[in-house]
């Protein structure tokens, strides 16, 4: 099974240069059709198969771009899969018994 | 306990500089003052200063600069065509408040001029000479005594303002040599404290920048408010002249440095002859002694300016006297030094000129 | 600042990479892609790594990275145009513990600043002198800069830089490479992940080598100018690797024995 990750964005800070989308070997990345206060459209992940590997943390000239990936030692599952993000998205998590 | 020696004018000013605690040296080798950089370069280096031999001027004055900032006395000593190539680095010590000394010892220009003496850089040590809106504190001695007196309080004035310091010397006085008794001083006696200092960022204080950037113009604007407070302050406390029967002169004669000595005997000269001459003696060039001279020009009846140049000095007494009463040149220039009975027969000419005015109008 | 992040941290996963902590807060100035930003993030990521930010001083140069000093978190001191190698020497005369690096861009380096960067590694002095390459000067609108490329066009060779009006594209690097008093000089990029992995190492290894006092270590970035090229990021950096890399490849170019 591929390693799991994810990134988060700064978005108020990134400044939509677009090389992170180019870097992201899963094509996993693109610019918002949103804006920032800046009036730049910010990138974000548009797919759930990030495996983590930081390229796109690695190019980014703002360091907008935080990177995690799955904790295989601890034994951890994610617990929610997370896709087409254009937005700010609260995300609820319910246990065994459907309860939030 | 006094430590009387007979030294070089150069000489003693780089003894001095190991004294007062000065712990790096970037310079140029340029006449008549590389005796500086080839003294610290023995003396110094053997004494745990860091002195290196720059490759330009340019390089120099920014090394003074990046010293400066880490908290430590530094110097740099030059000519006056090497002092014109720091200008720019001066105007951003003054500007990012950095203490220092600058040494010229003037030679005759303008130009690549001569290696001998003159008095041509007044307006650049005083009026500016980079840009912007700032002076450099001036000194300016005219004894051997003086240069290495004026390296202990250059520094201190340096660390008490955080401003660069300027000493006025040129070509006869790098050269001569007098006796010279080196004052007791202690460098760790005399520390100020520097938290602004560049020295690596603890956990315990935020970053210093040393900078003098300020785009915003309401920032640049206070920097420069500050900056001109500073200045009175300055000119409040350590403004600084020396009389020579002033007290009851009736013809008033000012020059400073070599100048100062040749017109001092200028003015016993005179009273011998029953002219009753006085000497005043800027030794603070910035700030000017002006209110010395507005007040010894109510009691006077005519100021002869004495300089090594084309008249430069001669404007900020005219500005202190204000049309009270004449004010008059002698001056050479190209390095010539005048003789003494040189100043006498202009000193002379204005008492006869004066004379002869009053007789008319009578 | 308050960051606003695009999705939540889910737990189970552990953050393998943030923005490292001496980098200051404040939103940097460059425009959208430009490799300032790369090489200052890369930079501060060292001095982390390594804990020495209590040790590091930084001398800023007059060029785009000017305000280097509002987005590095240690102590750093402004530079005349040209003059950042003659500051860092007596910094790290006067304070030979620390660690010292200039920053500075192809103008300050080597058109004004020639001098004194020749003889300050010609001095061999122990310092990192980290040098942008983008063959332009961005800050002043998009003039030549020496190292801009034979029939580049720019404000001051609208007609493309020729032989006749300005001469050839200076290599400082290789000729600064030659004095001995040099001890490192590699030459990188950061468009790609890996270039910005081979950056770091070597800056990483200048600082080392600093504290074994081996003298002067010099890297090159070669890098973009979206505005002054006026190019989209992605196209400057294709442009930079079709025509900046022949004349200038990024690679070890001096590397102790």
């Amino acid at each position: 099974m591929a390693i799991r990750g994810n990134v988060s964005f700064d978005i108020e800070t990134c400044k939509g240069c677009e090389l992170c989308i180019d870097a992201c070997p899963q094509e996993s990345l693109a610019l918002s059709r949103e804006i920032n206060a800046q009036g730049y459209h910010y990138a974000v992940l548009i797919n759930d198969n990030c495996t983590g590997c930081v390229n796109c943390a690695l190019v980014c000239p703002d360091a907008v771009i935080t990177v995690f990936r799955e904790d295989r030692k601890s034994g951890k599952v994610p617990l929610a899969k997370i896709s087409n993000v254009t937005g700010n998205i609260t995300v609820t998590i319910d246990d065994e018994r459907g309860n939030p | 306990m006094s430590d009387l020696r007979l030294m070089k004018g150069n000489e003693a000013l780089a003894e001095a500089a190991i004294r007062a605690g000065c712990k790096g040296y970037f310079g140029y080798p340029i006449t008549p003052q590389s005796e500086i950089l080839e003294y610290l370069a023995a003396e110094g280096r053997e004494r745990g200063m860091v002195v290196l031999q720059a490759e330009s001027e340019v390089a120099s004055i920014n090394m003074v600069y990046g010293g400066a900032g880490t908290g430590a006395r530094v110097m740099t000593s030059s000519s006056s065509p090497g002092i014109s190539l720091m200008q720019e680095g001066l105007s951003y010590i003054a500007a990012a408040e950095l203490p220092c000394l600058v040494v010229n010892v003037s030679r005759g220009g303008p130009g690549l001029g001569t290696i001998q003496p003159s008095q041509s850089d007044y307006f650049q040590s005083v009026k500016g000479g980079g840009h912007g809106d700032y002076h450099l504190l001036v000194l300016a001695p005219s004894s051997v005594q003086e240069m290495a007196d004026f390296v202990f309080d250059a520094f201190d004035l340096a660390d008490k303002y955080r401003t660069p310091v300027l000493i006025l010397a040129d070509g006869a006085l790098g050269q001569m040599m007098e006796k010279v008794d080196f004052r007791k001083y202690n460098p760790a006696d005399h520390v100020v404290a520097k938290p602004w200092a560049t020295t690596g960022k603890p956990k315990t204080r935020e970053r210093n920048v040393i900078t003098s950037l300020h785009i915003e113009p309401e920032m640049m604007e206070q920097i420069n408010l500050r900056l001109q407070e500073k200045y009175r302050l300055i000119a409040e406390n350590e403004t600084r002249c020396e009389h020579f029967h002033t007290k009851d002169a009736e013809y008033l004669v000012v020059a400073y440095g070599l100048a100062a000595r040749i017109a001092k005997g200028a003015v016993e000269m005179a009273r011998a002859q029953g002219i009753r001459a006085g000497l005043l003696r800027p030794v603070t060039l910035y700030p000017y002694p002006t209110a010395a001279i507005r007040r010894l020009a109510e009691t006077v009846r005519g100021v002869l300016v004495v300089e090594m140049n084309a008249g430069q000095m001669i404007e900020d007494v005219r500005l202190a006297v204000e049309g009270r009463v004449p004010v008059k040149f002698y001056g050479r220039m190209g390095g010539i030094i005048p003789a003494p009975d040189e100043v006498l027969g202009a000193l002379g000419k204005m008492v006869k000129e004066d004379v002869a005015q009053h007789e008319e109008a009578y | 600042m308050e960051r606003q992040m695009t999705s939540p941290d889910p737990s189970g996963f552990e953050c393998v990479y943030e923005r490292p902590g001496t980098l200051t807060d404040k939103r940097l100035h460059y425009c959208p892609g430009c490799g300032h930003g790369v090489v200052h993030r890369v930079l501060m990521e060292a001095v982390d790594e390594l804990g020495i930010q209590e040790e590091t001083i930084g001398v800023a140069p007059v060029g785009c990275s000017v305000f280097a000093y509002n987005y590095m978190n240690i102590d750093m001191q402004e530079a005349a145009h040209g003059r950042a190698s003659a500051v860092a020497t007596a910094v790290k005369r006067m304070l030979p513990g620390k660690y010292v690096f200039s920053y500075q861009g192809d103008g300050d380096l080597a058109a004004i600043g020639t001098a004194e960067t020749i003889h300050t590694a010609n001095r061999g002095e122990n310092i990192l002198v980290l040098f942008i390459n983008n063959a332009i000067y961005g800050m002043t609108g998009g003039q030549m800069a020496p190292t801009s490329l034979l029939g580049m066009k720019t404000t001051t060779s609208p007609a493309g830089r020729t032989v006749e009006t300005s001469g050839f594209p200076l290599k400082i690097t290789e000729m600064l490479a030659m004095l001995p008093g040099v001890y490192y000089v590699s030459r990188h990029s950061v468009h790609t992940p890996g270039a910005v992995r081979h950056l770091k190492k070597a800056i990483l290894k200048s600082f080392q080598y600093q504290k074994e006092k081996r003298g002067t270590c010099f890297i090159e970035v070669v890098s973009n100018c979206p505005s002054g090229w006026k190019m989209t990021p992605l196209e400057s950096n294709r442009w930079m690797v079709e025509n900046m890399f022949p004349l200038y490849p990024p690679g070890e170019i001096k590397v102790p024995k």
